[in-house]
């Protein structure tokens, strides 16, 4: 199988490369159109700021690359946060593949946090993606932003309101959390993401 | 519900992970590849990796082992030790580091955390922070691997440290660490409840009941230990069995 991870100015990209070979898969790393384009599966990872990946998408013509995507792709983190409509973090115009949109935690006590940072259970799992995956399993987030809950929520997360830890529309899924630095569960969600 | 984290931390010298008491007597606990597989296994929901003797030797040549340690474990871990630039981090995040840690050449050069929340987001910028309860009943912060005293209190060094860029602390207290005593409770829970971002508070646990406390009263959002963790006094997946028995939301 041909797995492409999507290369841009984007941090964390190296360990899903990790993650996967620890599962026995390899891919390759490309920031390259043809290739992205003609891979049997797509990642687009990362962790970062949203305008300026999508202004670094955009000047490679990858935004428009992504979106016409027909194979399978899976966002993870600041990945999944472009593939939605629109985002808080510095007005940011995204791909509009899920009409979701990622708004800032708004921390009223010192209860919570922001960034949330750490391990937190993923529930109401609702796609084969999540085979094998138990109800209320731990993962691990970095985010200061969330998408917000919607139609195409297959997971939820709670942490100050219960947001969308995983969105799926026909062939694209997302993934707030981080499958590749999340253990055992991680591991299985990447493998059937592999096996889909 | 987020869950407290427990963190092995394991220092490292020459390749090799070691912690000594007080900083002081260094003994060699392992490979710290191997020794982050088997804590990942155990139930550790992050690891920190500290070239110990990187500020004062002025080395900075851990990109090798990160990216070994990066290939065989599947939970976040922590780089610090003698990181001063961009540069550094950069070439330490490349080779799978999920977070970096500043001490020392981010209290000599504040603007150095800001570049680094610039260009690699806070999320991976961790300011780890030595201190050391005087006899005025204040905390000071130490640099050089606590070998260096400054004027400076920690809480006012946390607060600028986060309002800079920084997107945790690490705090750990030199009049506990290395004593098995317990945790500095006082100043974790100051930093803890006057901080927008999490603690991580290190130095002196040395039993199950030290890890509630400083959950409990401390309010450390994450713990980190070592050689309890090194030398099996403590196994990782009874100590959090222990805390979920006690209430405290873990990851089991």
């Amino acid at each position: 199988m041909n797995l492409v991870i999507i290369k841009y100015n984007a941090g964390n990209i190296q360990s899903v490369l990790y993650a996967l070979e620890r599962i026995g898969v390899s891919a390759i790393v490309t920031d390259d159109y043809k290739k992205i384009k003609s891979a049997d599966k797509i990642i687009f990872p990362g962790v970062g700021e949203a305008s300026s990946a999508m202004r670094y998408l955009k000047e490679r013509g990858l935004d428009t690359v992504i979106k016409n995507l027909q194979q399978p792709v899976l966002g993870i983190c600041l990945g999944m946060q472009l593939m939605c409509k629109y985002s808080e973090e510095n007005d940011t115009e995204c791909l509009g593949i899920f009409d979701e949109e990622v708004k800032k935690f708004k921390v009223q006590s010192s209860k919570f946090k922001a960034p949330q940072i750490g391990w937190n259970t993923i529930f109401n799992l609702q796609s084969s993606i999540f085979k094998d995956v138990k109800e209320n399993s731990y993962c691990y987030f970095v985010h200061g932003y969330y998408a917000a809950f919607g139609d195409k929520t297959i997971a939820t997360t709670d942490y100050v309101l219960p947001y969308s830890s995983a969105l799926h529309k026909n062939n694209f899924y997302g993934l707030q959390f981080h499958p590749e630095k999340s253990a055992a569960a991680g591991e299985q969600i990447l493998k059937n993401f592999i096996h889909l | 519900m987020l869950t407290k984290r427990i963190i092995p931390c394991l220092d490292i010298k020459d390749g090799r992970t070691v912690k000594g008491t007080n900083f002081i007597n260094l003994r060699d606990a392992g490979d710290p590849a191997e020794l982050g597989v088997l804590y990942a296994k155990q139930g550790a929901d992050e690891l920190v990796f500290l070239d110990i003797t990187a500020t004062h030797e002025k080395r900075k040549t851990l990109s090798a082992l990160v990216n070994r340690i990066a290939h065989h474990i599947n939970i976040p871990f922590t780089v610090g030790g003698g990181i001063s630039s961009v540069e550094d981090v950069r070439v330490l995040l490349q080779n799978g580091a999920d977070k970096i840690s500043v001490n020392t050449a981010a209290f000599n050069s504040p603007a150095l955390i800001t570049e680094l929340e610039k260009e690699f987001g806070s999320q991976c910028v961790v300011l780890a922070i030595d201190a050391r309860k005087e006899e005025d009943g204040e905390w000071y912060v130490y640099l050089n691997g606590g070998r260096l005293k400054t004027e400076t209190k920690c809480v006012d060094w946390a607060k600028q440290g986060v309002a800079l860029g920084a997107g945790e602390i690490l705090l750990t207290s030199m009049n506990h660490d290395g004593t098995k005593q317990g945790f500095a409770l006082d100043i974790t829970k100051l930093l803890a409840e006057s901080l927008p971002v999490p603690v991580i508070a290190s130095g002196g646990g040395g039993t199950m009941d030290h890890f509630v406390d400083v959950f409990e009263e401390g309010k450390a959002d994450a713990a980190l230990a070592a050689s309890i963790f090194h030398f099996r006094e403590i196994d990782i997946t009874d100590l959090k069995k222990f805390l979920a028995q006690k209430s405290i939301c873990v990851r089991l």
